[in-house]
């Protein structure tokens, strides 16, 4: 690992204000995926902001919805009574996802700003854009190795069949912002020119020619907590995770359904799609399909169908194209049959 | 770093404005040579400790009931630092990229990827490896679970043993041992080459019937 200049912060607002002096400079919160990422120095900041103790792990019932700190640890999220009375989706993504001891270390934010990645951007002696962004002027600590895009042509399985681009087609992998993606969260930020709230939707990105962007974050700006409206979701929720093994794996596909029913109609659903996309892939046109049907296997196919329009397959996961429509139908006979 | 050497002796010298300028401007050279960390230690009028001040930094944790007051390179893992330097070697290296679980410990009671984990983040905090699960430490009597594993053959080459271990007593702490198919998503975690699975899980059941305080 390359040297680095270490600052521990205890407010947001010297985190923030630590933060716009440099380029180069990183938050470090859980570190799961930074720590690793600086091993393999994809990437070599030049400093470290700790905002481990940071002010904001509090899970709290507010006037609107639940309010999560963004520091608040994937498992505490996943063990609140109070996510698991109101946001149960949020539990099953969070469960679904790495292992008890990186849950254990992994905070909200740090989830969401986790890199969307694959296997070539993880090694340096492999084509990337992603990791070494053609264009000048590119973030520091991302110009390692060729630049290119290794994956297409290439080894494959893994990655997007969603709104890639011809610069990348990896995914976004994490479980808890399927959830949050579905539940429509919003995000709020603190940074230099202020504090501002963004839709989840709009938090992630698509990679057109700038894959090494993951978010819509602007430079020094730090996640302070995530909202999630009151919903009348509970009792209707499943999040199905399709993987090479039975646990602790990224998704090939991943569905995260939250359906408000009455007896066999649907009033109200929001579905929402992982390991197919470079973000969270909400489902709309699937969602306005099944809102006001009955909850049938016919709806569902229909709905799926609908969901894989534009869907393009790069070879090795062309099996998605058919895995994806499936896992939809499946998620939806689950989430509609729970009491 | 000689240009330092030029700054002169500690005693007021006559030629005092000639000192300054040297020290700024050895600074302005710290500046142009050195990463960001001999910056602020320049500012903060460190100058002649600037090596030092970016290699190591205080660090406070309790580990194994111990309080420790080190000086670390803030690049040192808790893993690496554990190993190297106290030489606490029962926590193992495996993949170092928190796949394998082999390096976990408990961090204020949950079990992390030490690995994964910059031991400047523990500042504070109670650790403890797998010499501490006992209060007679490793000469004392073994942990339920440690007797556990031996009756059930929970190991064969043993690696793995002790990160598997750290790991099987939070999951029981967490309550999130109440079948073998709950064991076996929240142990997944901890990868074990020789396959002792099934004996890892048997051990972590009879543990949990048993009803040993863990």
């Amino acid at each position: 690992m390359n040297q680095f200049q270490y600052t521990r912060v205890t407010t947001p607002k010297a985190a923030v204000s630590a933060i716009s002096t440099g380029n180069g400079s990183y938050f470090l919160a859980g570190g799961t995926n930074l720590i690793d990422l600086m091993k393999r120095e994809v990437v070599v900041p030049e400093r470290l902001i700790d905002i481990n103790k940071l002010p904001l792990a509090t899970i709290e019932k507010t006037a609107t919805g639940l309010r999560i700190g963004a520091m608040a640890k994937n498992s505490a999220v996943a063990e609140s009574e109070l996510v698991k009375k109101y946001v149960p989706l949020l539990t099953m993504a969070l469960n679904a996802g790495a292992s008890a001891q990186l849950r254990n270390m992994a905070t909200v934010g740090g989830n969401m700003m986790q890199r969307t990645r694959c296997a070539y951007f993880y090694d340096t002696a492999m084509p990337c854009n992603k990791r070494s962004p053609v264009q000048a002027g590119a973030d520091k600590g991302q110009t390692n190795g060729p630049v290119g895009c290794g994956a297409i042509g290439g080894i494959n399985r893994m990655h997007a069949i969603f709104g890639a681009s011809t610069k990348c087609i990896a995914v976004h992998p994490s479980d808890m912002c399927i959830a949050l993606a579905a539940l429509d969260a919003t995000v709020n930020v603190s940074g230099p020119k202020g504090d501002r709230t963004i839709p989840f939707g709009d938090f992630h990105r698509l990679p057109g020619d700038t894959p090494q962007k993951d978010n819509t974050l602007l430079p020094g700006e730090l996640i302070m907590s995530v909202d999630i409206p009151t919903n009348k979701f509970a009792d209707h929720s499943h999040y199905l995770k399709v993987r090479d093994r039975a646990s602790y794996a990224f998704a090939l596909v991943s569905v995260g359904v939250a359906v408000d029913m009455k007896r066999d109609t649907i009033q109200d659903i929001r579905l929402a799609m992982g390991g197919v996309a470079h973000k969270p892939w909400r489902l709309i046109e699937a969602e306005q399909f099944l809102r006001g049907k009955s909850a049938t296997e016919a709806n569902f196919k229909q709905a799926a169908m609908l969901a894989m329009n534009g869907a393009k397959g790069y070879g090795e996961n062309d099996f998605k194209l058919t895995l994806a429509p499936n896992s939809i139908i499946d998620a939806l006979k689950t989430a509609t049959k729970t009491a | 770093m000689a240009e330092y050497e030029n700054t002169g002796g500690k005693s007021e010298a006559p030629n005092a404005s000639r000192r300054v300028f040297f020290k700024q401007s050895s600074a302005l050279a710290a500046l142009a040579m050195t990463p960001p960390a001999a910056m602020t230690a320049v500012a903060n009028g460190l100058d002649e400790k600037v090596a030092a001040a970016f290699e190591q930094m205080p660090l406070h944790v309790e580990i194994n009931g111990t309080m420790r007051t080190l000086a670390i390179e803030p690049r040192v893992t808790l893993l690496d630092l554990l190993r190297e330097q106290l030489h606490l070697t029962g926590t193992k290296k495996g993949c170092d990229h928190g796949q394998c679980g082999a390096c976990t410990v408990h961090v204020d009671g949950q079990r992390v990827n030490s690995c994964l984990t910059l031991a400047m983040t523990t500042e504070g905090s109670q650790v403890t490896t797998i010499e501490g699960l006992t209060p007679g430490g490793p000469d004392g009597p073994l942990h339920p679970m440690q007797e556990a594993f031996i009756k059930h053959d929970g190991f064969q080459c043993g690696y793995c043993t002790p990160g598997q271990i750290m790991s099987a007593v939070a999951c029981i702490r967490e309550g999130h041992a109440d079948s073998p198919e709950e064991v076996r998503e929240y142990m997944s975690g901890n990868i074990c080459r020789c396959g002792a699975y099934a004996n890892i899980v048997d051990a972590i059941m009879d543990v949990k019937k048993g009803g040993a305080r863990v």
